[in-house]
Parts: C-alpha cells; structure tokens; sequence
C-alpha cells in the first residue's frame, strides 16, 4: 500500500528527515515512536503534501502511484489521511459546509454524483453516532473554540466521513484525558478493517494499549534506528528512549 | 427633458449647468426644497467635486469620474423614459414592499394597499405636498457642520427619491425595499435624495438595491436621510451591484433620538468606483447604533467607506465593523471617525476595519479617526490587513478540498461576520448566497438582481 524509499526530506535547509525506509500492507498498523525532534510529525507533513517541507530524495508509492507528484488535496482524494497534531481553527466555515465540500470532492474524483443535503445529513448523523462525537460540534465553526479533546475527536469524525485506506494519526493522543483517549482508539478500531492501515504517531505507550499496532518504529534523528513488535513500545516506556539513542551513536 | 452636457472643467459646467437650468430643477419641487438650493449650490461651488487633495476624499478623487457627456433628466418623463412597468419583483421567500426609481425618480410602488395604516411610501417632491408638515421638520436638518460637497451638490440639483414616514408605534413587518435602477441610452449624471422618517416606537427595515441595467456610465449622487425618533427600531441594507462603469457616492446621514437603536449595512458586492458617506448622529442619551460594512472588489474596481459616527450625548453606543476582499488591482479606503463630544459621558464606541488582500496588486487604505473630548468613555478601534491563511488553507487540502474550492470556503468565512449582522432572516439567506456567487465568479451583475429577482435587459458583462 505505502512504500517509503530513502526518503530525505528538509524545512529552510535544515534536513529533518535523513532516509526513511518503510513498507505498509493493507489492514496492518504501524506506531511510530521517538524522542522530541526525531522527525515524526514531518515525516506525516511529508506524507499529507504539506509544502513547507522540500523532499531533495527518494521515493513514496501509495498503491502503485507516486504520492510525491500529487496535490495535497488529490493524495486525500486516493485515500490518504492526516489527523492533525494541531487541528486548525477556521471561523466562520461550519463543519456541515466543510465536510460536505470535502465528501463531494472526493465522490467527484471517483466519478460519483455528489449527495444530496439529506443524503450527507444520513451520512453525517451515522458517523457522529459512530465515533461519539457530541451533535452541537458539527454545528459549530471548524475546531473553533473546541477544548483540545474535542478537536481531537473531530479529526476522528471526518477520518470517518472520509473512510481513507491509509491514515496517519499524528499524537492524536497528546493532551487527551483517558475517557477522551477511549473514544479516539473506539472511533479508529470501529473503522479498522483489512484494506485499511494506519500509522499511529505518538510519544507514549499509552495509546497502544487502545490501539495494538502490528510492528512499531523508532524514529531518532531523520531515521528508523529500530522496527520490532508491539513489545518494544512496552520496552520504550519502560527504559526511555536513552538506550536507542546510545545504542544509535555506537 | 433629458438634457445633454460636456463636462471638462467640473464647477464651470456644474453652475452653468445650474444656473440655466433652475427653473426646471426647481419646477414642481416642494418649496423647502428650492428654499435650500441656492446656499447649497453656493456651498457645492466654492468646494467643488472633491480631489484627492480634500482630506476626507484623500484616497478617492472624484473629479476625473464627475468628467464627461452625460444626461441629466430634469423631469419624471424624462427619466423614465418609457421604461416605468417593466420591472416586478419575483424572488417569493423575500416578502418586501417594493418601490422602483428609475434614474433617481420614483417610478412605482407595489401593492400599496398592503401597508401598514398611516405608512406613507412615495415619491419625495409629491409626498412633500402631501404632508407638508413632516417634510418642512425634516429636510435637509441632518447633513452636519462639515458641508460636504457631495451632499451639497445633491441638496441643490436633487428633484426627486422616495420618502418613507412611519407614524408613531407602527411596527412594519416586511422590509420595504427601495430598487434604484440606472438605465438609458447614453451616459448619465443622477441625483436621488430620499427621506426617512421613523416615529417614537416605530419600526422599520429598509433595504436599498443599486442596480445599472444598461451597459452605459452612470455617475451617481443620491443621499438619504434618516431620522429614527425616540425608542424606534432602524434597518437600512444597501446592496450596492452595479457594472464597472458606475462610479456612485452614496450619502447614508442617520440622526437618532433616544433609546432609538439603527443598523446600516453597505454591501457592495459589485461596482465601479462607490464612495459611501455614512454619518450617524446620536443626538440624545441611551442610542445604540450598529455600522457595518462589507465590500468585495476586483479587477480596478474601488470602494471607499467613510463612516463620521458623532457621539453628541452621554450613555450611546456604536458597533463598527467594515469587512473587505479585494482581488486583482483592486483598492479600497476606509475611515472611521468616531467624535465624542465634550459631555458625551459613558460612551462606548467600538469600530474594526478587517482586510483581505488576495493578489501582491490590491490596495486597502484604513484610517481610524477618534476624536474623544470626554474622559469617562470605552472607545476602541482595530485595523487588520491580511492575506489567506496558509495553514487553514492546508487543512482544507489534507481533507480533499482544492486551492480554489478552499479560497472560495476562507474567503466566505472572511465575510460571513458582516452578513452575520443583518437581521433579516431571509435577506440573510439571499446574501449569503450572493456572496458566494461572487466568489465563485458566477455573479450575474447586469441581468438580473438575486435581491429583488428582476430581469434586466440583456447586456453584455462589463
């Protein structure tokens, strides 16, 4: 589904990503951890087409075709998904105009008509009750005035609307109470299914207990310095990051 | 008749323009009328069309637009020009009272029968015979100390405009919506002056809809003025979508009495070159007013507001909010002066002037003015200038949305505060979606009018 070869990847000549490798097949998850600066939210910024970030090497495939060469909004359309580690606040466009746009957008890409407003309302209430997401939410602006957790749930909701074959959940769990953190790892787990993978980029072991990954990756210093089971986030959270890092300088 | 004349030198032409022509100017207007004519046409002399020179008309030089051959009709017959019944109004969820100017003359008033007893709706000279009373209390009184020259220049050649009189406790329901049609076979200068008078507890809402239905110049100089008496309610909306060849000074001059509480809002969604006057005078304690603005504007199109709110008395308030868009080389200029007078104690005066430039060539001028003589007062004011956020914009990407979807959705959001403020329901809607047509660059601007739904001649967009 995903192949990332040798991918270098840099932000105002500073090189953050230093040669990733990394293969995904469908239905499997992956977490990837790492101390602070390794290079994990760039690496999602990368993936999504964020052009703050220049890629100067390497390769990405998703699904036979290079994500590289599309538009942000084209790898959303071929399936690909980010839950922002910071949601942005837009006032003034409303959640029900926003996603209607963005469902559309993606029908109008696979040849689809576009719903009908009492078509999308279906689809929306189906996916609120799905992910638990509170109803006034969605009548809101996009994430403004929401608390951290909400924003978080929110990002779960549209990965819902958007049912996407790859999603990139990038520290959705940061700053989230335990009942917050169940809702976001119920909405994620309800959505799992063979085509579908996941990326879980996160700080803390946590999470992984909700959401049991398939392999788990350290990443330090632009690169993957260690790839095993889900037992290493156990280690990882038991020992810290100190004994990669040291094991990474020798 | 409509008369023809060459303008190169502005006053030359304008007073010979006046001077020979008084008789019919004057002909069949009320006396006060023509009472105050001549030391307007004095005052509009010595000034003359504005330049940029003129500090208030720093960022808008008239004088080149007020140039040319124009048309002037100085009768009905004239300036309707057989043109009187075409135009119906068909948009069914916006339920107005509908009232027609053609070339700045009344031309009709829909079911008149529907209004509220004791509601007058009609033409400002036939009206003014009418009740005459009303009309010697109030004209002319609230055009300030300041005699601007484009107010006097409409005091001393306006003939004609609607008149509204909402007697004392008369709640209107329906809006009543004034269209103003500019049409004709050559280029024309048009004066309008409407008069509204809101009673103690009375309560209107009035929209004004500016339309050009034929592809010539028109140059325009219509005013209005408001009095909203004691604890009465005021609405006025100006939906300003006209073609690129309009060059409009609109003066909006509302005096308010006790406990009245007024909302203006210009919209002008479409037009040449509009420079909007709007002067509200709180003339009394316990007034609220809400001032509000929104202007979108590309290609060389310009827009000017300048708002003069006068605090005169203690304990009023004033909302400000002025919102703009401007793509290609467009400009625009806003000023905001706010005067508290020297007992205009407990005054609270909010304003904010809030900018998006989407190309390197679009311009936007923004002065606060406070001018604050009391000491116990909340005034603030905020100017921003900005571009399109680029983070929102990404997120909007990451979800499937393209840059000109995307633009479309942040550029409506800009806007979406000022259209929040209109407090017509379903004026509300129309707008909206209005507003969108014009980002979406589907906005019919010469054919017909989302407003007020009629079907213009068929002419090519300018």
């Amino acid at each position: 589904m995903l192949v990332i070869k040798d991918l270098h990847a840099k932000i105002d000549d500073k090189e953050i990503l230093r040669g990733i490798n990394l293969e995904i097949k469908p239905g499997e998850v992956h977490a990837i951890m790492g101390p602070n600066g390794s290079g994990k939210s760039t690496l999602s910024s990368v993936l999504a087409g964020n052009e703050k970030f220049e890629v100067n090497e390497g390769s990405v495939s998703f699904n036979g075709k290079d994500l590289l060469d599309l538009a942000p909004e084209d790898r959303a359309r071929e399936g690909l998904f980010l839950s922002f580690q910071y949601p942005v606040e837009i006032p003034g466009v409303s959640m029900v105009n926003f996603m209607r746009t963005a469902v559309n957008e993606h029908r109008k890409y696979r040849e689809e008509e576009p719903y009908s407003a009492s078509e999308f309302l279906k689809l929306m209430r189906e996916k609120k009750k799905l992910v638990e997401i509170d109803s006034n939410l969605t009548n809101r602006s996009v994430n403004e005035g929401f608390s951290g957790g909400e924003k978080k749930k929110n990002e779960i909701f549209q990965m819902a609307m958007l049912e996407p074959k790859l999603a990139i959940l990038d520290e959705t769990d940061s700053g989230l109470d335990i009942d917050a953190l169940r809702v976001v790892a119920n909405g994620v787990n309800k959505l799992k299914s063979p085509e579908r993978s996941t990326i879980v980029i996160t700080h803390y072991q946590r999470l992984l207990d909700h959401i049991v990954p398939d392999y788990v990756h350290v990443l330090y210093k632009g690169r993957i310095v260690k790839s095993a089971g889900k037992e290493l986030a156990l280690e990882l959270e038991e020992k810290g990051y100190d004994w990669i890092k040291k094991e990474f300088e020798d | 008749m409509n008369k023809t004349c060459r303008i190169v030198n502005l006053q030359e032409e304008y007073s010979q323009l006046y001077q020979e022509h008084r008789s019919m100017i004057e002909d069949g207007a009320p006396e006060k009328m023509n009472a105050l004519r001549a030391k307007a046409f004095e005052t509009f002399i010595e000034k003359g069309i504005p330049s940029n020179k003129v500090e208030a008309y720093k960022y808008t030089n008239l004088q080149p637009y007020f140039k040319g051959t124009l048309d002037i009709a100085f009768s009905k017959e004239a300036a309707l020009n057989g043109s009187s019944n075409k135009f119906h109004c068909s948009v069914p969820e916006l339920d107005t009272h509908n009232v027609f100017l053609i070339n700045g003359w009344f031309a009709h008033l829909e079911d008149a029968h529907q209004l509220p007893e004791g509601v007058v709706v009609g033409s400002i000279r036939e009206k003014a015979l009418e009740y005459p009373e009303v009309f010697e209390k109030y004209y002319g009184q609230n055009l300030g100390d300041d005699n601007d020259a484009m107010a006097a220049m409409n005091t001393a050649f306006a003939q004609d405009g609607a008149f509204v009189y909402v007697p004392k406790g008369v709640v209107v329901d329906k809006p009543i919506q004034l269209v103003n049609i500019m049409t004709g076979e050559n280029d024309r200068l048009v004066f309008q002056r409407n008069l509204i008078v809101v009673e103690d507890n009375a309560q209107l809402k009035v929209m004004l809809c500016d339309h050009t239905i034929s592809p010539q110049k028109f140059v325009i100089n219509n005013l209005t003025e408001v009095f909203a008496n004691e604890n009465s309610v005021f609405d006025v909306y100006n939906i300003q979508n006209q073609h690129n060849l309009t060059t409009q000074v609109s003066g909006m001059y509302v005096h308010q009495k006790k406990y009245s509480n007024i909302l203006t809002n210009n919209l002008t969604l479409h037009s040449g070159v509009t420079r909007n006057n709007i002067r509200v005078t709180m003339d009394d304690e316990n007034c609220e007013s809400h001032v509000y603005g929104l202007y979108l504007s590309d290609k060389n199109q310009h827009v000017d507001n300048y708002s003069f709110i006068d605090h005169a008395k203690p304990h009023c308030q004033s909302f400000e909010l002025f919102k703009g868009v401007m793509d290609d080389s467009a400009s625009a200029a806003f000023t905001g002066r706010v005067l508290v007078r020297p007992d205009a104690q407990q005054t609270n005066a909010y304003q904010s002037n809030n900018n998006l430039l989407l190309t390197q060539n679009a311009k936007i001028n923004s002065k606060p003015q406070l001018e604050i003589y009391a000491d116990d007062v909340k005034c603030s004011h905020g100017a921003t200038v900005g571009q399109l956020d680029d983070d929102a914009m990404f997120y909007l990407k990451a979800r499937g949305i393209n840059e000109n979807e995307g633009r479309i959705l942040l550029m409506f959001a800009f806007a979406y505060e000022v259209i929040e403020k209109i407090r017509v329901e379903p004026l509300k809607e129309n707008i909206r979606s209005l507003v969108e047509k014009r980002f979406r660059g589907e906005f019919d601007k010469c054919d017909s009018c989302v407003v007020c739904g009629h079907q213009g001649a068929s002419v090519s967009c300018l």
